[in-house]
């Protein structure tokens, strides 16, 4: 499996796995912990990959930190600024907006894709993908990083719609553990975000309390 | 031991093929001079980019494939047949070139005969499985294969043995291959469990690949499926519009 033509592999991908996912009531947002350098060193064990745009809306990365962070540092300041002007939220969609317009303004510069996943009050709980070139879709839920193709058939397999939010949390932790057993620059532990009307929860879930599968 | 003859014929090159069984020119797929950089039909040999399975359950085995060969874009063959017989009770699944796995397959297939001849009995499932390997490891460099080998026989009972591109052999009680599998790898260590029985193979290979021709766009078509024991062979198809479907 090293040698045929590979057509997933249109460009860099960071060492990990992240993923968001909708239920009845609220959406999680999930990632793992490791950051790496060339496949071979561990640089961060502990790093959280899920960065907070706003009060109840939240982005994943996907592709180079350092493009990841800056996007990010620039997307939080037009997000603050626009929500004093409307003197209100920024809708989920604006957020994801946002970061298409940075990501395909300067697509030729820029190696990073997002998922923004939150929650306001105009349409709930939503889900967007952001990817590398500046495309812009919504989807119930979303997986990225160099694990997710691990878990495609996981994540299709057992998505429901309107779950609650324990299946949802267990949903996630399971694609994100099966994804950390097979792809080795994913790893550390799981970092959840629950986001609903009443709120945002951090939930982590350290390596040694993750689901087991049969072969361990 | 190996068959040896001598094939006069040209390639579109102009060049003449000279095929050997024993040589590294497999038959039908490496020209003796490799064409310039740039030269489309290079770019096009047909290839199994596929998704294969097998399952080891108490009494037999279960293997399943998609039935997809492409040359580019061009899908040469829908409903292709990845799932080749070696001998009676032995059965591999072949992903990679798909001239270069035919041709190991007939050869291996050869020497078993000939081996299960002189012992008198059915060979073992490991015995085909080394064969695989000895031919995919001397040969690395040139070939493009994957392969899975299954089968029961009496010592063992039911295996299933994997032979990666590179040549490496190891006995594993569930073994994907192909690109469509780095699509499951997550629903299979969650979804496999000892002690299946020979119908919940079925249903969690068929389950599987569905799962992984969705995804994968060079693996499609029907669902090849089938059961080896000490009874015999159970082949089946599962049509595409009758493949398990997901809510996704």
């Amino acid at each position: 499996m090293d040698r045929p033509p590979n057509p997933q592999n249109t460009g860099v991908s960071t060492g990990t796995t992240i993923l968001a996912v909708k239920f009845n009531g609220g959406v999680i947002i999930g990632s793992d912990s490791r950051a790496s350098i060339g496949g071979s060193y561990v640089s961060n064990k502990m790093i959280n990959k899920l960065i907070q745009v706003h009060d109840k809306i939240f982005c994943c990365i996907a592709g180079s930190l350092a493009d990841a962070q800056a996007v990010t540092k620039m997307a939080k300041f037009q997000l603050s600024f626009h929500s004093i002007q409307m003197e209100a939220p920024p809708l989920v969609k604006a957020a994801a907006s946002v970061l298409k317009e940075l990501c395909y303004n300067n697509r030729e510069e820029l190696q990073a894709g997002f998922i923004t996943a939150g929650w306001d009050r105009k349409r709930g709980p939503q889900v967007y993908t952001v990817s590398m070139g500046g495309m812009l879709i919504s989807q119930p839920f979303t997986i990225g990083g160099s694990g997710s193709t691990f878990i495609y058939g996981y994540a299709d397999a057992k998505f429901k719609p309107d779950m609650s939010r324990e299946e949802c949390l267990q949903f996630t932790t399971n694609a994100l553990t099966l994804a950390i057993g097979r792809d080795n620059v994913s790893g550390g532990v799981v970092h959840m975000v629950v986001i609903t009307e009443d709120g945002v929860e951090h939930v982590v879930v350290p390596g040694d309390k993750l689901p087991k599968f049969h072969d361990e | 031991m190996l068959k040896c003859f001598t094939d006069n014929r040209f390639n579109t090159h102009g060049q003449r093929l000279t095929v050997h069984f024993d040589s590294p020119n497999l038959y039908g797929a490496v020209p003796e001079v490799s064409p310039a950089k740039g030269d489309p039909s290079s770019a096009h040999r047909p290839i199994n980019t596929t998704t294969i399975m097998a399952v080891e359950f108490d009494g037999g085995v279960v293997i399943g494939a998609d039935s997809r060969t492409t040359t580019g874009a061009y899908i040469a063959n829908r409903v292709t047949d990845k799932l080749t017989k070696v001998h009676e009770r032995i059965f591999c699944c072949r992903s990679g070139s798909a001239a270069d796995t035919q041709a190991i397959a007939e050869a291996v297939s050869y020497q078993l005969g000939f081996h299960s001849i002189e012992l008198d009995e059915p060979p073992l499932v490991q015995t085909a499985a080394n064969l695989f390997k000895q031919m995919c490891y001397r040969y690395r460099e040139e070939l493009m294969a994957g392969i899975i080998v299954a089968g029961w026989d009496k010592r063992k009972g039911g295996q299933v043995y994997t032979v990666p591109m590179g040549g490496m052999l190891v006995r594993q009680p569930v073994s994907v291959g192909g690109s469509g599998s780095s699509y499951i790898y997550g629903f299979i260590d969650s979804n496999y469990k000892t002690g299946m029985t020979k119908e919940e193979c079925l249903r969690f290979t068929a389950d599987a690949l569905a799962l992984a021709m969705e995804r994968d766009g060079s693996s499609g078509g029907v669902v090849r499926l089938a059961a080896i024991t000490e009874a015999g062979l159970e082949r089946s198809v599962i049509l595409g519009n009758q493949l398990p479907s997901f809510s996704a």
